[in-house]
């Protein structure tokens, strides 16, 4: 791998929301503008750009992780997903973002795409996540407006939903 | 509040990357997980000309048990090694440390390296590496050589690496028989960095106490039975010595409080567990 001078653009290639993405990048831009400022995915969201607002969460090669604390040069290769793969088909929302929605889990929305990538992950890897391991996962997260209690009761009830489809002929 | 640029180079040789440490002159530095290097890029505190990626080197990504150690790679994540399923059993410190550490989110990108070569005087992992008296292994073009963490760290976010080094690894000591240990931390917010975080170890030499986020690095020192009658004017004099300050987060006469009542009740649960 070439020293990247930083007077140029340079490639960098790696998978979106399960499509390839090919993009020309200074070697200071962070994913999180790459994504929302070249790419155009403004779903992710940009509070703090210093790690601790969480609300630009988003996985990289399944792991939630901060998008304004990763330079694009360093996802080469790598597997991101941001909150637009949670939508499958735009007419239905999936189960944890439908129990945001019945539970209140959001008033402005502005720390949502974060919060759901990190629950996403959560469970994803952990479908029997109880309330000790979402609380922990949302020490990650700042939500000035909810008080969290709406958030912790969507994501338990999400993961009782997605156990439910997960257990056959139950 | 968006970094000045750099140069960056992603070495494919561990060669190559001391190489451009050597040649940097001072210019180019380490990037790892980037999770407290990257805050001071995008605020512009650090500045650096290039940018020296380890993290696809192979070599560096390693765990390995060596003897009584256990040996941590500079390109192994925080994640990774609290995922190792023996962790509770050899390095019973770092697992009750791990939860303290920053969030998930976090410890997903960040390494145990970059935080022991980032020294903050609050971080659980330095803190834990001198409690257990482990040691780091340095490496430049030239030259490799292990500093004991105690001479590693020298003050607030400073330490014996030299300009041309990076860290290739951290020793951590494994728990032994009859050895009982514990980590009590007091922060804002599950995740914040530690206003006080205490770790104690107890084993038939005695009970040792390492201490961060009072001092401007981690100190760890020893203390006589809890049931001696010499144990509240020792632990006193810790909580004395370590040059508390008052700042934003809390007040000295707090954070010796602190010191005092989380390093009594650390050295209780040591001595209670041990095996
Ligand atoms: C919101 C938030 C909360 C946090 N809370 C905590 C906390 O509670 N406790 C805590 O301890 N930390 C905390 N951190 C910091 C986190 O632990 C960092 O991951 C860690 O300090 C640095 O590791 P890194 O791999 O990300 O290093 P980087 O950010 O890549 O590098 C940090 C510094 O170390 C140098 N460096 C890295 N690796 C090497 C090496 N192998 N050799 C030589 N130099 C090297 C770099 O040049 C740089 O100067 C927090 C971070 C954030 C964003
Ligand atoms: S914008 Fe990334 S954590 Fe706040
Ligand atoms: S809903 Fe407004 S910040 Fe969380």
């Amino acid at each position: 791998m070439p020293h990247l001078n930083a007077a140029q653009r340079h490639l960098v290639h790696f998978t979106l929301n399960g499509r390839m993405v090919r993009a020309e990048v200074e070697n200071r831009m962070l994913l999180s503008d790459l994504l929302r400022h070249e790419i155009g995915l403004t779903g992710t969201h940009v509070g703090c750009e210093h790690g601790v607002c969480g609300a630009c969460t988003v996985q990289i090669d399944g792991k939630p992780a901060r998008a304004c604390l990763t330079l694009a040069q360093q996802i080469r290769g790598s597997n991101i997903r941001t909150v637009e793969a949670l939508v499958t088909d735009p007419a239905v929302l999936s189960p944890l973002q439908a129990a945001f929605r019945h539970h209140h889990g959001l008033q402005c929305g502005f720390c949502t795409p974060g919060i759901l990538m990190s629950l996403d992950a959560l469970l994803r890897e952990r479908p029997d996540a109880g309330r000790k391991e979402i609380r922990e996962h949302l020490s990650g997260h700042l939500c000035r407006c909810t008080g969290y209690a709406t958030i912790i009761e969507a994501a338990l009830d999400a993961a009782e939903e997605q156990r439910k489809e997960e257990t056959p002929n139950a | 509040m968006k970094p000045a640029s750099f140069d960056f180079l992603c070495p494919e040789t561990l060669e190559e990357a001391l190489a451009a440490l050597a040649e940097g002159g001072g210019e180019a530095r380490v990037i790892a997980g980037g999770q407290s290097l990257v805050p001071m890029l995008n605020m512009r505190l650090a500045r650096p000309g290039l940018l020296v990626d380890i993290m696809r080197l192979d070599p560096l990504r390693k765990i390995e048990t060596s003897g009584d150690e256990i040996v941590v790679g500079a390109g192994v994540r925080q994640a990774e090694l609290e995922a190792q399923p023996d962790l509770s059993q050899h390095l019973p410190l770092l697992a009750a440390a791990f939860p303290w550490l920053g969030h998930v989110q976090t410890r997903a990108r960040g390494t145990v390296c970059g935080s022991v070569a980032h020294a903050d005087p609050s971080a659980e992992l330095p803190l834990a590496l001198v409690t257990l008296g482990g040691t780091v292994s340095l490496r430049s073009r030239s030259r490799r050589r292990k500093v004991k963490a105690d001479d590693f760290f020298i003050g607030m976010m400073a330490t014996d690496l030299a300009e041309d080094e990076m860290i290739e690894s951290v020793h951590f000591p494994k728990a032994r028989p009859g050895w009982g240990c514990s980590f009590r931390e007091i922060g804002r917010r599950h995740g914040d960095f530690a206003i006080v975080a205490c770790a104690a170890i107890a084993d038939d030499d005695g009970l040792r106490l390492g201490i961060a986020g009072v001092d401007d690095r981690p100190r760890v020192c020893r203390l006589p039975a809890l049931d001696n009658d010499q144990f509240d004017d020792a632990i006193n004099d810790i909580a004395w010595s370590l040059n508390a300050r008052d700042d934003i987060h809390a007040s000295a006469r707090y954070r010796r409080e602190l010191v005092r009542s989380l390093g009594r009740e650390a050295l209780k649960e040591a001595s209670r567990c041990r095996t």
